[in-house]
């Protein structure tokens, strides 16, 4: 839990006196979730072409992001945690993506 | 004894120790899971004579294991702003739910990997066979110490030892649930829904 | 836990099922400890009786190699030695050894009482010693790992190493990698969270930075060699597919794994060096560090960058144009940062009032030797010459005058430095320099002919060479060179062991021998268990030379209080202290059974994983802080307290 500190200074989030949202906001992420899901799950029914994999990545980190920012409070939480977790991320995004280059998968799949 | 209640002023940042040490690890993991993912995407195409991922995956099926994973994300935050209120009764019951829905997606997938071995894909088969079972087995033992962690956690409640100023122990433990469920979410999309090679 | 132990010792805990340990002073408080200081000596003690079976290793190699057609040893025994030399040099020996002086100073120097987690500290140490001696069981069980310390596959599969020797290698350098995860953890939110009032990251020392980029480097690059590694054992024991070129495997997917794990390594090996040095050289120069700031970044930047050029040990693996080319060019940037130290070490001693005692020459030695292999690192750099030096003698060459002239020579530096500080007296610094003069020629002895045999085409892990080539002289250099070293360190033991008996029953050494400059000299020689009497307020880097030195009217630097006045004299009573447990070794023990199991007999992994799950579930019930030990009025409780809770499970009981 952050501290009470914290949350003064963000002043610009709005005034909460607690620092989780609500069951209710919960239930609300879960269903855009489940949505993004069976959007998802669509693509294998529809065929749409070449903005298939473009609009599969998109949605997956929107679903990767929402539960990281709600249902692990990285929006809450002190940045910190935020940098350690995008630090891992982005490193190994970064580091796995240059090791596929190598083995020419984004050409030859 | 409950660190929560000590560490806001006793550590320089703040953040207490636990949360701080299991995003660190979190941090960690990422590279463990893109590790093997990345050897997952190497040996896709490579199936030998064994079936493809193109023409084994039941898409429907993992459809619905993947979602019952989501969502066991959505119990796990609900029994820890339950512990929070101090609801004992409600966290109990969503620490519950939320093993028993992590149970069905461990179930879900011992049922895909019979089947697959049926169909003939055995660990040994083919770069593509062994480094699928051994992606989504790393998964599937990750739930699984996330299942005995929230059993464990359940039977502490039964036993009147899980209370509010614990709190911080399930939110701890929720990080490593919704952790592994977002790796699933990778999963899912880049292995399942991307189109596989066929044979 | 001396404060902690005047209660009745027989205390029965929740379980009811067995007595907590409470301190002491036998082999049950060394096997039971948490304190930091004692896993610090553990540690040290440990990886340095390693070092000594690795240095065996080495001296074996180069007596095969003195003289062509060498017999000392046979071809498959040599494959044996060289690889467990190197596997002991790294994982076993500069690896612990750093981590015995992370674990030692880093809460001393940022002003805490213990580490974040202390039973997970000593988790991890007993964990790396169950995986060293897996590793080493090897000899007597089958044979020695035998495919190298890069393990290059498909050489490691059954089929090129049919004995259980890669086995060893996977299992066992795994177990010691989950030590090294567990241990990096500790040590970084050690670092975040528990600095002391005051000491803010830009007052830490150098070595306290340079020891969190590398926690940090272990974080990211231990999880990458454990899936190397897991491929590498379900391959060799379920017969997993990943490395076999007939179906489709692929060889190189090992070395990119390997290297995006190894190239981290390196940093992960030098930073400690580099940050013990940065210790020991302002203060022999009697100035502060050049250029702190630099000093700080450019370690960030290694760190970072570190992360950019594994490629480059893969430059003739048929990667392709655009990846040589593109990691040349990362490789040529990481020399930046490092040629950065080098000139703010040159520029810390540039008119400093420069005392060459022993920790200094060794540092001095750090500086010097490491720039040559920094400068034979950046030929390697230029892609068609390394292609001339791949898999030959100046590789080797190469690679120790960066691991033994930059890390080795460090750690001795540190040795020498903080020995008054953990034993409570110096050691001869005479004797000391004949240690450096003998190992800098023996090393130089060694290793420098190397370049000259690699250049002449001598291939690296041949394990016999036909007369003819003119390989003859430089080996025969090589191999007195490495016995000379060999004097060193024996040198070395022999100081150790005269210290020791001159300074029995003498009384310890004064608090500050070195006219030091950082936070852990204000605690008496040698350390008390509790650290600090008081936690200290900092306010400035260098915060103990700024307590003893101040300014006079005409801006002078003065000395205004001795160390006798400004130091803790440690006898603060009822510090609360968290608790030692017999948990840390029985998880610990386990992992063997579970190695050995998987190698030989599957049942055996059932004792191991009943010990390991035993361990867990009691050390979650177990309070960190014994509730029946004494406390004290003391109430100062520091970060203590903030030591509490081990496990993600707090205690539920």
């Amino acid at each position: 839990m952050s501290t009470t500190e914290t949350t003064e200074e963000q002043e610009e989030v709005v005034h909460d006196d607690h620092d989780h949202p609500s069951d209710a906001k919960y239930f609300q992420i879960a269903i855009i979730l489940g949505v993004l899901t069976a959007l998802e799950v669509a693509t294998y029914y529809v065929d749409i072409g070449p903005a298939l994999i473009p609009t599969l990545m998109v949605m997956m980190v929107v679903k990767f992001f929402m539960v990281a920012a709600w249902f692990m409070h990285l929006r809450f939480d002190n940045s910190l945690f935020t940098k350690f977790f995008v630090s891992g991320l982005v490193l190994a995004v970064a580091v796995y993506v240059i090791a596929l280059s190598t083995f020419e998968f984004w050409s030859k799949g | 004894m409950s660190d929560s209640a000590t560490t806001d002023h006793a550590t320089t940042t703040g953040m207490s120790h636990n949360k701080l040490a299991m995003w660190v690890f979190l941090g960690s993991e990422c590279l463990l899971f893109g590790a093997l993912i990345s050897t997952y995407l190497v040996y896709r195409g490579r199936f030998a004579d064994g079936p493809a991922p193109g023409d084994i995956f039941d898409i429907p099926f993992t459809s619905v294991s993947s979602f019952v994973l989501l969502m066991s994300s959505l119990t796990m935050v609900l029994a820890l702003s339950a512990l929070q209120r101090g609801d004992i009764r409600n966290n109990r019951l969503w620490l519950l739910t939320t093993a028993l829905l992590g149970s069905l997606f461990i179930g879900g997938q011992v049922y895909e990997f019979t089947t697959f071995f049926r169909e003939g894909l055995g660990y040994t088969t083919s770069p593509f066979s062994s480094a699928f079972f051994t992606l989504t087995g790393f998964h599937g033992v990750h739930v699984s110490i996330g299942i005995l962690m929230l059993m464990s956690m359940f039977i502490s409640s039964l036993r009147g030892t899980l209370r509010k100023e614990h709190s911080e122990t399930v939110e701890i433990i929720g990080l490593y649930w919704h952790f592994v469920d977002i790796i699933w979410i990778f999963i899912f999309t880049v292995i399942y829904l991307v189109p596989s090679p066929t044979s | 836990m001396t404060e902690t132990t005047t209660v009745d010792d027989v205390v029965t805990q929740p379980l009811g099922v067995y007595t907590r340990p409470r301190g002491g002073t036998g082999w049950r408080d060394w096997i039971t400890t948490v304190d930091h200081k004692k896993i610090g000596i553990l540690y040290g003690v440990a990886a340095l009786f390693f070092f000594v079976v690795g240095g065996i290793e080495a001296l074996l190699i180069r007596l095969q190699l003195a003289t062509p057609n060498g017999t000392v040893l046979g071809a498959d025994m040599y494959n044996q030695v060289f690889t467990m030399h190197g596997v002991t040099m790294i994982f076993l020996a500069a690896m612990p050894l750093s981590a015995a002086f992370a674990n030692y100073l880093i809460p001393l120097q940022i002003g805490a009482r213990d580490v974040a987690f202390p039973r997970l500290n000593a988790l991890s140490f007993w964990i790396f010693l169950a995986g060293g001696i897996v590793l080493n069981l090897s000899w007597v069980l089958g044979g020695a790992p035998d495919g190298g310390w890069f393990g290059y596959a498909p050489n490691t599969g059954i089929v090129f190493s049919p004995s259980a020797g890669m086995d060893f290698y996977a299992l066992g350098l795994q177990i010691t990698g989950v030590a090294s995860l567990m241990s990096s953890i500790n040590l970084t939110v050690t670092i975040l969270n528990m600095r002391a009032p005051g000491m803010t990251l830009f007052r830490m020392p150098v070595f306290t930075w340079m020891m969190l980029v590398t926690q940090l480097l272990l974080v990211f690059a231990m999880p990458v060699i454990a899936v190397a590694l897991f491929l590498l054992a379900f391959s060799r024991l379920f017969g997993a597919k990943f490395f076999d070129p007939a179906v489709g495997g692929d060889a190189l997917l090992w070395q990119h794994l390997f290297w995006i794990f190894g190239h981290p390594e390196v940093y992960i090996l030098i930073l400690p060096s580099f940050g013990i040095i940065s210790e020991v050289i302002p203060t022999f120069s009697r100035k502060p560090i050049f250029g702190y700031s630099f000093m700080v970044f450019s370690g960030i930047a290694i760190g970072f960058m570190g992360w950019g050029v594994w490629a480059h040990h893969m430059f003739v693996s048929g990667i392709g144009p655009i990846s040589v080319a593109a990691f040349s060019l990362s490789t040529m940037f990481i020399a930046v940062p490092t040629g950065v130290k080098i000139l703010n070490w040159m520029a810390t001693m540039w008119g400093g009032r420069i005392k060459f005692s022993a920790p200094m020459l060794f540092a001095v030695g750090v500086v010097s030797m490491f720039t040559i292999g920094g400068l034979s690192g950046v030929t390697h750099a230029i892609s068609p010459a390394d292609t001339q030096q791949t898999d030959t003698y100046y590789i080797v060459a190469h690679f120790h005058y960066v691991i033994f002239g930059g890390i080795i020579f460090g750690l001795f530096a540190g040795l020498y430095f903080w020995w008054p500080k953990v034993f409570g007296h110096m050691l001869s610094d005479l004797v000391g320099k004949w240690n450096f003069w003998v190992m800098l020629v023996g090393f130089n002895l060694t290793f420098g002919p190397m370049h000259v045999l690699g250049l002449q085409g001598m291939s690296r892990r041949i394990d016999s060479y036909s007369p003819g080539f003119g390989f003859e002289l430089w080996n025969m250099v090589s191999t007195v060179g490495s016995f000379l070293i060999a004097l060193s360190v024996a040198i070395f033991v022999i100081n150790v062991i005269v210290s020791a008996m001159k300074a029995r029953g003498q009384a310890p050494c004064g608090p500050d021998p070195w006219d030091a400059r950082s936070l852990e000299w204000l605690t008496p020689n040698p350390t008390p268990v509790h650290n600090f009497d008081e936690i200290p307020v900092v306010e400035s880097l260098d915060e103990f030379w700024h307590r003893k030195y101040g300014t006079d009217e005409d801006g002078r630097i003065v000395r205004v209080a001795s160390a006798e006045e400004v130091c803790e004299d440690g006898s603060a009573v009822g510090v609360h202290l968290p608790s030692p447990s017999f948990w840390p070794i029985v998880f610990a023990s386990g992992l063997p059974f579970i190695a050995l199991g998987l190698i030989f007999n599957l049942w055996l992994t059932v004792p191991g994983g009943l010990l390991v799950v035993m361990a867990i579930y009691a050390w979650i019930f177990e309070p960190v802080d014994d509730p029946d030990a004494a406390h004290g009025d003391h109430d100062d409780h520091g970060g203590d307290e903030a030591a509490a809770d081990t496990t993600e499970e707090a205690p539920v009981v």
